[in-house]
């Protein structure tokens, strides 16, 4: 038998001539030597089959947490099989401890604590939760136009320098990664489009294909996901964390809306930004098709030339004017859902997540609502 | 005590989700006088002082600060009270982005039309009352939490407001820096004639700073008692209160 060698603890069973089971145990029993004694004595007491039951606890030097639960839990198990157990000369200041566990309130786990509701109660409540979630979001869009009004006609009041960082911190720091992605978008794209067109020797449409897709959607679409990525999120942290550190409640009783002081910066900065970065993206999306084209052979002039014909100026126009309703998506949803977050840390990671998931479903329905009425005015 | 109240709190009940908090709360606070307000873990402290500075709404009940209603004010009204004091929070809610001096100044500049230099001077002025000076061009997570806490006062006192709120100054304190701050209470007190409301459980403390406190009980749901700390202690006919001030475990458990 192999015993651990850092703790020293011996345990023997016996049964006696009267056929009751006796354990000894010798040392130490903790918390690194108890599990194994554990074992062992539960397989003794399955094989010998004795309704009476001692421990010889004289040996005992010391005696932990788990020892103890080691003893209350064999006096348990021969309760419930009508045995008796006899410990022998366990220590007084292990038997204090023994007897505290012993007695007084039961060791048996509570039943989680369950509010039982009925079906309907649960719809009802989820049907509040959904308009009151509603009334929320009107009441902050409200707010939110009331103080983009404000700033409108106050400008001096808006903290422009608040703005300018964040609108560092959204646009610039933003431009490599919407760069790489715009240019890559732009690669593939034509790249995948080459091969089937190149059936029909009709190669030179990647051109038109590029453009048209580029301009009118990804260039749009793919820098407001990657602002809602990168600066929604950032925006639910930032503010969530400051409704949790009471910050909010401080600039509340200061007298400072924190719609007019937090969001409206942040609204204004994406405002600006998310087209500019908008018009970058294309013109690398843009960038990345040529460089397609340009390994099938075409000169650069022909591509140009080709994509004039193709593009009229609405499509650049349209993503534009689309990338600002997204930009204002993206800093409002992200300050909305830090300003709404709860208490505790784990409430900013939920504003954080919440964020990210909602400004991008809103981005593609309200790019959707966009082709709708970009087809009934161009058709 | 003789004289017009400041902080007037009448028949005021505070409910959660249709948990009744507080009921039939009605006390009066009095110029120049440090007032706490008092009482074990979720009795209601934090809340009662929440809605008196009016970011909550009671389900009941009137509260007056300096003769203006904050429950039923409008917007501009509200603006007007809110000129009236300062708040401290319990973890400070210093802006993290901005310096001790940014900080302070915030509410000058978002509230007066003085000159910038004016701003400055006063914001520093601020800082050297509450033992900050020097500390100006620090970021709030530079300094140690009774610092923070300082500098919290100094911005709540910005504006010069009659009333001060503070929530739980001693709380996450060392005992001596704790007391560090209950002398600056004390000091601005006297000096400045400042009105204090201050919500607390530090035995210490309440014995150093208080004139007056009420205590709030979990299940009265209400005020205990009201008067001078000492005199709770010695005389209180409640055997609960002079348990609570004399920190023994309640006997009931």
């Amino acid at each position: 038998m192999v015993s651990a060698p850092q703790t020293s603890l011996q345990f023997r069973s016996e049964i006696t001539r009267d056929g009751r089971l006796e354990f000894k145990v010798i040392g130490r029993l903790d918390s690194t030597s108890t599990g194994k004694v554990w074992r062992q004595a539960m397989e003794a007491i399955g094989r010998a089959k004795a309704s009476q039951l001692i421990i010889d606890a004289s040996g005992i030097e010391y005696c932990d947490g788990s020892g103890i639960a080691w003893l209350v839990h064999l006096r348990r198990h021969q309760a419930a099989r009508d045995g008796q157990l006899e410990i022998r000369g366990l220590h007084a200041e292990f038997q204090e401890l023994f007897n505290d566990a012993v007695t007084g309130d039961s060791l048996s786990p509570t039943a989680p604590v369950e509010e039982r509701r009925s079906f309907t109660e649960q719809i009802g409540k989820a049907v509040c939760e959904i308009f009151h979630d509603l009334g929320a979001v009107i009441s902050f869009v409200g707010e939110l136009f009331v103080a983009m009004v404000y700033a409108a006609r106050q400008p001096r009041r808006v903290r422009w320098r608040d703005t300018l960082k964040i609108a560092e911190a959204l646009g610039v720091d933003a431009l490599p990664i919407v760069l790489l992605i715009g240019f890559l978008m732009g690669l593939i794209m034509a790249f995948q489009a080459a091969v089937p067109l190149g059936q029909f020797g009709a190669q030179i449409f990647v051109a038109n294909l590029i453009g048209l897709a580029v301009l009118r959607e990804l260039g749009p679409l793919m820098t407001a996901i990657v602002l809602a990525g990168r600066s929604g999120s950032a925006f639910a942290a930032e503010l969530g964390t400051m409704k949790v550190r009471e910050e909010i409640d401080a600039l509340k009783t200061m007298g400072l809306e924190p719609v007019r002081f937090l969001v409206v910066p942040r609204v204004i900065a994406a405002l600006v930004m998310t087209p500019l970065l908008t018009v970058f993206a294309d013109l690398v999306g843009l960038m990345g098709g040529s460089v397609v084209l340009l390994s099938l052979g075409f000169p650069l002039i022909t591509f140009f030339h080709q994509l004039q014909s193709a593009v009229s100026y609405g499509s650049p126009v349209g993503g534009l004017v689309k990338s600002f309703f997204f930009g204002i998506i993206v800093a409002a949803v992200g300050c909305m859902r830090g300003l709404q977050t709860k208490s505790g840390a784990s409430a900013v990671g939920e504003s954080t997540t919440s964020a990210v998931v909602s400004s991008i479903i809103l981005i593609v329905v309200t790019d959707g609502i966009f082709s709708v009425i970009y087809y009934y005015l161009w058709v | 005590m003789a004289g017009e109240s400041i902080i007037h709190v009448e028949d005021f009940t505070a409910a959660y989700d249709g948990t009744v908090i507080l009921s039939q709360v009605n006390f009066d606070v009095y110029p120049g006088e440090v007032f706490v307000i008092l009482g074990g873990s979720g009795c209601g402290k934090s809340t009662l002082l929440k809605h008196m500075i009016g970011l909550y709404k009671p389900a009941r009940g009137k509260i007056l600060i300096d003769g203006a209603d904050v429950v039923a004010a409008d917007r501009q009204e509200r603006m007007d009270i809110l000129r009236k004091f300062g708040v401290m929070y319990q973890s400070g809610a210093l802006f993290g982005s901005m310096t001790l001096l940014d900080n302070v100044r915030l509410p000058l500049e978002e509230f007066t039309d003085l000159p910038p230099e004016a701003i400055r001077l006063i914001a520093l002025m601020k800082l050297k009352q509450v033992g900050l000076a020097g500390f100006d061009n620090h970021l709030p997570s530079a300094l140690s939490g009774g610092m923070q806490k300082r500098a919290a006062i100094a911005r709540a006192m910005a504006l010069d407001p009659r009333v001060l709120f503070l929530d739980e100054p001693s709380a996450g304190l060392d005992p001596i820096t704790s007391a560090e701050l209950d002398e600056l209470i004390v000091s601005l007190a006297r000096n400045l004639k400042m009105t204090f409301v201050i919500v607390s459980h530090e035995l210490a403390s309440i014995f150093a700073i208080a004139d007056r406190v009420i205590m709030l009980d979990k299940k009265v749901k209400g005020i205990v008692a009201t008067g001078k700390p000492r005199e709770l202690r010695e005389h209180s006919d409640n055997p609960w209160v002079r348990q609570f001030f004399l920190r023994q475990a309640s006997l009931d458990g």
